[in-house]
Order: structure tokens, then C-alpha cells, then sequence
């Protein structure tokens, strides 16, 4: 009885130590409550983060260092970023996710003709990444507050068509599920100007990936399939460019690139085909989309 | 018979309608999302449905009731949910072009959807109740056996739902397994020689 008393309070000793810990040099800016979730901002050291776990125990959603805004710390926008070696002039741009609004704000240098729709689900991410990752009230940047899937539905009611289209909605705890499945699929594909590009934030490991894989392969035959922690999936509604034209795109994008600390010769090598998972794999419907049932038991 | 009958129906039941509720949540997600409000534009429909219903089994028990009406209930709630697998898609288009707002547009699309189906499974508790109380006396203590029934069976419906049943198949066939099932029970209790009430 004593010793598990004994136990106990070394067990809570060691948790306020670990919390203590973690506080030191992790601080907490902002809090906010919203309909979905808490969306918490901490900065260690000069790295600012936006989690919707405390103490980002279940990874970070988007950071910045704010001593240089404008350096991409994580790898996953940089890939997405790869999109424009595939379409390099995009008039028009849906961005479905906002985070930090790291990719937004990249995208408005890099292709500042481009129209940019960002669609955020939630209003109080909407709200920090405005006061703490200054995105700012940019008039060219239209931000809607509404579901992804509602939103693509609704475009293509008002006949509208985007010349890149950039899914970066899901995190590392839960997927939405209706935005994983072959229908949405089609439905982002109608919503594509013809040659126009789909870029998609995933990062399915065990069962999942495979399940992900067929799904987009039933409605993009071919696609760029980028992988680092996270994979990118890069789709076109049209064939895609050969290697020769990928590096003569990417040599447009060299210097504008490096302002954000990013490297076009190490995102080349990434743009694979090769069809790496098990093509039996069950596609992913309206009707049947278990994901996050799918990506349980996950590394 | 009569007896085991009843609390299976009422068991079954507590089971379809939650299983009919978790994958009306997939229905309406493509349309609207699956947000909070999603979730309550459907517990919505479902509870003031359920309400009705109660009051509807318990008016209809006072008239002759008997097991058979009890079956003849659970297989007309199964057959109500055929729309779902015919017009579900095209149904919540529709009411998505009328109404924008995703509020009141998975309101409106559940109500559309789940409203006469979980009517006549609400009627099945009050239902059954007046057919397994013997006399006053014991009236609580066999009104709380069917509760429980009827409730452990929605857990049940509930947990395979959304841990299992929607990894295995999809969602028309899970709701066409569950409406046989219904038919199943409710046709054998329709057969059941009919000593046609209880007291």
C-alpha cells in the first residue's frame, strides 16, 4: 500500500518535471477555443507553431521562424510548393487549409498574378493566423470560412475552375474522410482548369497508403508521388510534364525559391511515378471510407 | 414466445436505429460536411423522431396489441429507410442547392432522410412494454428490463458501427444487411400464432 502510494507520487513528481520541462522552453503565446478544437501558438525560441495538442505532443500543424518569416522551416509546404514545376503560371488558385498560411503567403510572391481562394473550416485558425502569422488582411487573398468538400461543391455550382488547387487539410490525429475518397476526387478534377494541377498534403503510412493510393490512381492515372515525413501527391488534369520540362520550370522558380530558404535541386529528385503500393487495394468511397480506421496503428 | 420476442425486437431495434444514425453521418458528409453541427442537425432529427414515435407505439398499443403489430412496425421501420439507399445522393444535392447554410441544410437533409424511419422505431419500446407488463405491480421493474434491452442494444449498434462494420462494407450494404435483419425478426414474429394479446 505504501510503496504504491511512494509510486504515485513519483509518477506525478516526474509529470510536473516533464511539464515543467517542456514549458521552459516552450511558451505559450495564444489559446483560442474554437467549434472543433483548441488552436494553441507556441514559440521555442525564435520558432513560432501553431498545435492543436498541448505541447504539440501530436505534431505541429505549421511554423515560422519570425526572426525570418518569409524561411519555409517544414518540408511539407516546400514540396507542395513543387506544384508550380508543374504549372508554373497559375492564374487562379484554391487553397483548401489554411494552418499558418505559410503557402498562401509563399504562393502571393511566387505567382503574385495569381487569384487565391483559401478555404479554413475553422474561423479561430482563421483568426491566429492573422494575428500571429501575419497573413494579415491581403485584398488578394480571399479567405472563406467553410468545409473544403461544401466549398468545392459550391464552385462548381457557380461554374468556377482553378489552375492549381492545393489540399492541405488533414492532420496528424484525424483525416477528414469525405476528402479522402474518389468522389471528391472528381469532383476537384471538374473543378480543375484543363492542364490545371492538384497538390495534396498526405501523410499516410501503414494500410492507409495503399488505400490512398489506388483511390487517386482510379482518378489521376499518373501523378508525382513526393515523400519525406510527409508525401505529397501531385496530380494534373492532363499528362504530366517530362523530366526535361519539370527542371526547365523549376529553373524559373531557382531565385525567387531561395528567398524562402528552399531548394529547387532538392525537391527535383523528388518527383517520382513509380507506383510503389498494393494495387489491389480497396478504393476509397463516399461509400466506404473508413481512413482514419485505415491509418490506425500508424508508426 | 411472446415474451423473448418482444425484448428481441425491442433489443434489435435500440441496435438499427443507432447504426441507421452513425452512418446517416456519412451520407450527409459529402454534402455537408462533417462538422459539429453536422452531428446535431442529425441527434436532432433522431431524438425528436424517437419522441414522436413514443407517443405514437404507446396511443397504438391501447388497440389490441399483440406481437405480430409489433413485427409488422420493425419491418415497416426497415422498409421506410429504403430511400436512403434509392435517392440519398440526389435528395441532399437537392436540398444543398436550395439551402446554402450547412446548418439548416443537414436539418433539412436529415430530416428529409431519418425523420419517418425513426418514428416507427420509436414506436417499438412503449410498444413492447405494453406487451411484457403482466400487471401494475411489476410494470417498473419490466418497463427497466426492456430499457435496458433496447439501449444496451443501441451501444451494441453503435460501437460495431463505427469500429466495425464501416471497415468491412459499405454503407448501402451495411444498411441493406440491417433492413433483412429487421424483415427476418419481424416476419417470424408475425408467423407467431397469435394469442393476441397479453392481459
Amino acid at each position: 500500500m505504501r510503496s504504491s502510494w511512494r509510486a504515485l507520487l513519483l509518477l506525478a513528481a516526474g509529470l510536473l518535471a516533464a511539464g515543467g520541462a517542456a514549458a521552459d522552453n516552450m511558451k505559450l503565446l495564444h489559446s483560442e477555443r474554437s467549434l472543433y478544437r483548441e488552436v494553441l501558438v507556441y514559440q521555442t525560441g525564435d520558432v513560432r507553431c501553431i498545435c492543436f495538442t498541448r505541447f504539440c505532443r501530436i505534431g505541429r500543424q505549421t511554423c515560422q521562424d519570425v526572426k525570418h518569416p518569409d524561411r519555409i522551416v517544414m518540408n511539407y509546404p516546400q514540396m507542395m510548393l513543387g506544384s508550380l514545376f508543374v504549372k508554373p503560371e497559375p492564374k487562379s488558385v484554391l487553397i483548401i487549409g489554411l494552418g499558418g498560411g505559410t503557402i498562401p503567403r509563399a504562393l502571393h510572391e511566387l505567382v503574385p498574378q495569381a487569384r487565391i481562394d483559401v478555404v479554413e473550416i475553422d474561423p479561430a485558425v482563421v483568426k491566429v493566423a492573422r494575428s500571429y502569422f501575419d497573413l494579415g488582411d491581403n485584398s488578394d487573398m480571399n479567405v472563406i470560412e467553410a468545409d473544403g468538400r461544401v466549398q468545392v461543391k459550391r464552385a462548381l455550382r457557380e461554374q468556377k475552375s482553378y489552375d492549381l488547387i492545393m489540399l492541405d487539410a488533414f492532420d496528424h490525429e484525424y483525416i477528414p474522410e469525405h476528402l479522402l475518397t474518389q468522389e471528391f476526387l472528381k469532383e476537384v478534377k471538374a473543378l480543375l482548369a484543363p492542364g490545371g494541377v492538384l497538390a495534396a498534403n498526405t501523410f499516410s503510412s501503414s494500410r492507409l497508403y495503399d488505400h490512398e493510393s489506388t483511390t487517386y490512381a482510379s482518378v489521376f492515372p499518373e501523378f508525382f508521388n513526393l515523400k519525406k515525413e510527409n508525401r505529397v501527391i501531385i496530380a494534373a488534369n492532363g499528362p504530366l510534364p517530362d523530366a526535361a520540362q519539370l527542371q526547365a520550370n523549376s529553373k524559373r522558380f531557382e531565385g525567387a525559391f531561395g528567398a524562402f530558404g528552399m531548394s529547387t535541386g532538392n525537391l527535383l529528385p523528388l518527383f517520382s511515378t513509380k507506383q510503389d503500393w498494393e494495387r489491389g487495394a480497396r478504393i476509397l468511397t463516399d461509400q466506404y471510407s473508413p481512413a482514419n480506421l485505415l491509418n490506425l496503428g500508424k508508426n | 414466445m411472446q415474451l423473448t420476442l418482444s425484448y428481441l425486437i425491442a433489443g434489435w431495434s435500440g441496435f438499427f436505429v443507432m447504426a441507421v444514425e452513425l452512418l446517416g453521418g456519412r451520407l450527409l458528409a459529402p454534402t455537408f460536411g462533417s462538422s459539429i453541427y453536422v452531428w446535431g442537425a442529425i441527434i436532432t432529427v433522431f431524438m425528436l423522431a424517437l419522441s414522436i414515435g413514443y407517443l405514437a407505439g404507446g396511443r397504438l398499443s391501447m388497440n389490441a396489441p399483440s406481437v405480430r403489430k409489433l413485427g409488422l412496425i420493425l419491418i415497416v421501420a426497415a422498409l421506410t429507410v429504403l430511400p436512403l439507399l434509392l435517392f440519398a445522393v440526389p435528395l441532399l444535392d437537392a436540398v444543398a442547392n436550395a439551402i446554402p447554410d450547412p446548418r439548416f441544410g443537414s436539418l433539412v437533409g436529415a430530416t428529409v432522410l431519418f425523420f419517418i424511419p425513426t418514428v416507427f422505431s420509436g414506436m417499438i419500446s412503449p410498444y413492447a412494454v405494453r406487451l411484457i407488463v403482466p400487471d401494475r405491480s411489476s410494470s417498473g421493474r419490466h418497463a427497466g428490463q426492456l430499457y435496458f434491452v433496447s439501449t444496451f442494444g443501441s451501444a451494441a449498434g453503435t460501437l460495431l458501427t463505427s469500429f466495425y462494420l464501416v471497415l468491412i462494407a459499405e454503407v448501402n450494404t451495411i444498411l441493406i444487411a440491417l433492413m433483412t435483419i429487421s424483415g427476418l425478426i419481424g416476419a417470424v414474429a408475425c408467423l407467431t400464432r397469435g394469442e393476441s394479446n397479453a392481459q
